[in-house]
């Protein structure tokens, strides 16, 4: 694509056309331009929050809640719902969207944007090119993203590592803290919601993790309670949204992961990567070796 | 290729769709599944938020011949011409014709194998005559 049909598609992107939005996001998804070549260095305005924690905790249920609460008070909001790709034939099944009322909804349809997102086969570069989905939306006039993403796995967490903010949902019963400790998600969280405290367990579940995130020092995270389906706590949990500020500590974890991002992405972007891997796989080259050689650009 | 896979109108039955979904997902594809009972204009919407290049329809309610020239349309009118949208489900040969005027490409019904409807993805990806508003009327044969 020429850099003139290029510009056009931005300019009409920013001018509200949705279809030259997603086609733009394409281009960026498939590695054809990025944020920077777009945008330049400059920083767009805007925040971003991800929502992760462990599959079936309530997640979707809960952002629809949040898309519908910012378009209400007519607050453009856009979500990019990352799902898992196979390993086995690259393909994804994306179905975030069946959880979702609110994009639906013609009054709030303006403002509320919804992408799905699949990790695809080189899972070290989607957090990368994550960062770069959030920067051209906030460059097209979304100036509130949200990233969902399940909280197990390196890139899972990785992906939420892209966001200014992040939250971990947790539900009841999900046996005790050290579970979510192990994943790595509570140093990176700037807030904690145990979801459908409407079940037995939630209240134990959230004073265990109260209790852990204590012993990790000062200024833990909020813990709140809430209920996605009823409505319980809901109104505090997006209060606290709205204003959520970074913890210092989170703020670090958060710096740790995106380096780590930053070294994986020129590390899978290198052009001789499938060559290096044949190397070290048939013994010929050190995965220190290897590392050295692209450092210096090699 | 990104395809949407989609339910139009009051019909519960989504086991033709998910299979469909799964098979396309086996095939390497990222399919973005609607759920159920979605209208005309959600499905469009979809379909251009995602960026999907495809558009699969399922029905088995008898809706069809209202409903899917009615998505093909709508898809046009968004200025979605470039989609290649297939339908599925429990419905009549004499209904075809119809729906491929309307811009369908291929009408898979009971018994379609899921390698088939791959193939069609695949012969269609191909091709630049293959989406809803293109001219010439091409049609997918088994």
């Amino acid at each position: 694509m020429d850099a003139g049909a290029l510009a056009a598609r931005f300019e009409a992107a920013r001018a509200g056309s949705r279809r030259d939005l997603a086609r733009l996001l394409t281009d960026v998804e498939d590695g054809r331009i990025s944020s920077t070549e777009l945008l330049g260095t400059q920083r767009a305005e805007g925040r971003s929050i991800a929502i992760t924690g462990p599959p079936g905790v309530g997640k979707s249920c809960f952002i629809d809640h949040l898309l519908r609460a910012h378009a209400e008070r007519d607050d453009p909001v856009a979500l990019l719902a990352v799902d898992p790709s196979s390993a086995l034939s690259g393909g994804a099944l994306l179905g975030d969207r069946i959880r979702l009322t609110s994009p639906d909804d013609e009054a709030l349809a303006q403002r509320i944007y919804v992408r799905s997102v699949a990790t695809r086969r080189s899972s070290g570069s989607i957090p990368s090119v994550l960062g770069d989905l959030v920067r051209v939306l906030h460059g097209c006039g979304w100036p509130l993203v949200v990233i969902e993403t399940v909280g197990a796995g390196q890139s899972e967490v990785r992906c939420a590592a892209v966001a200014d903010r992040i939250v971990l949902m947790e539900g009841p019963a999900r046996g005790d803290a050290v579970q979510a400790e192990k994943a790595g998600l509570l140093e990176l969280a700037d807030l904690v919601l145990v979801n459908k405290a409407d079940l037995d367990g939630a209240e134990r579940h959230a004073a265990e993790l109260r209790d852990s995130l204590a012993l990790d020092g000062p200024d833990p995270p909020e813990v709140l309670l809430m209920s996605a389906q009823t409505g319980l706590g809901l109104p505090e949990a997006l209060r606290s949204l709205r204003t959520l500020e970074a913890r210092p500590g989170s703020e670090r974890a958060r710096a740790r992961e995106r380096l780590a991002n930053a070294a994986e992405a020129r590390l899978v972007r290198h052009e001789d990567y499938e060559g290096i891997l044949a190397r070290i796989a048939n013994g010929n080259l050190a995965p220190e070796e290897a590392v050295e050689v692209i450092w210096r650009g090699g | 290729m990104r395809i949407v896979v989609a339910k139009p109108g009051l019909d519960g039955h989504d086991r033709g769709a998910k299979v469909v979904a799964r098979a396309l997902r086996d095939a390497g594809h990222e399919v973005i599944y609607t759920g159920l009972r979605r209208t005309p204009a959600q499905i469009v919407a979809t379909v251009r938020d995602e960026d999907a290049r495809f558009l699969g329809l399922s029905s088995l309610s008898g809706a069809h011949g209202h409903l899917f020239p009615t998505i093909c349309q709508l898809l046009k009118d968004e200025g979605l011409d470039d989609v290649v949208v297939f339908g599925g489900g429990i419905i009549p040969d004499a209904d075809r014709p119809a729906l491929h005027d309307a811009g369908m490409r291929a009408i898979f019904g009971p018994g379609t194998s899921t390698e088939a409807i791959s193939a069609f993805v695949a012969e269609a990806s191909a091709r630049d005559d293959a989406g809803v508003g293109a001219e010439g009327g091409w049609i997918w044969e088994a």
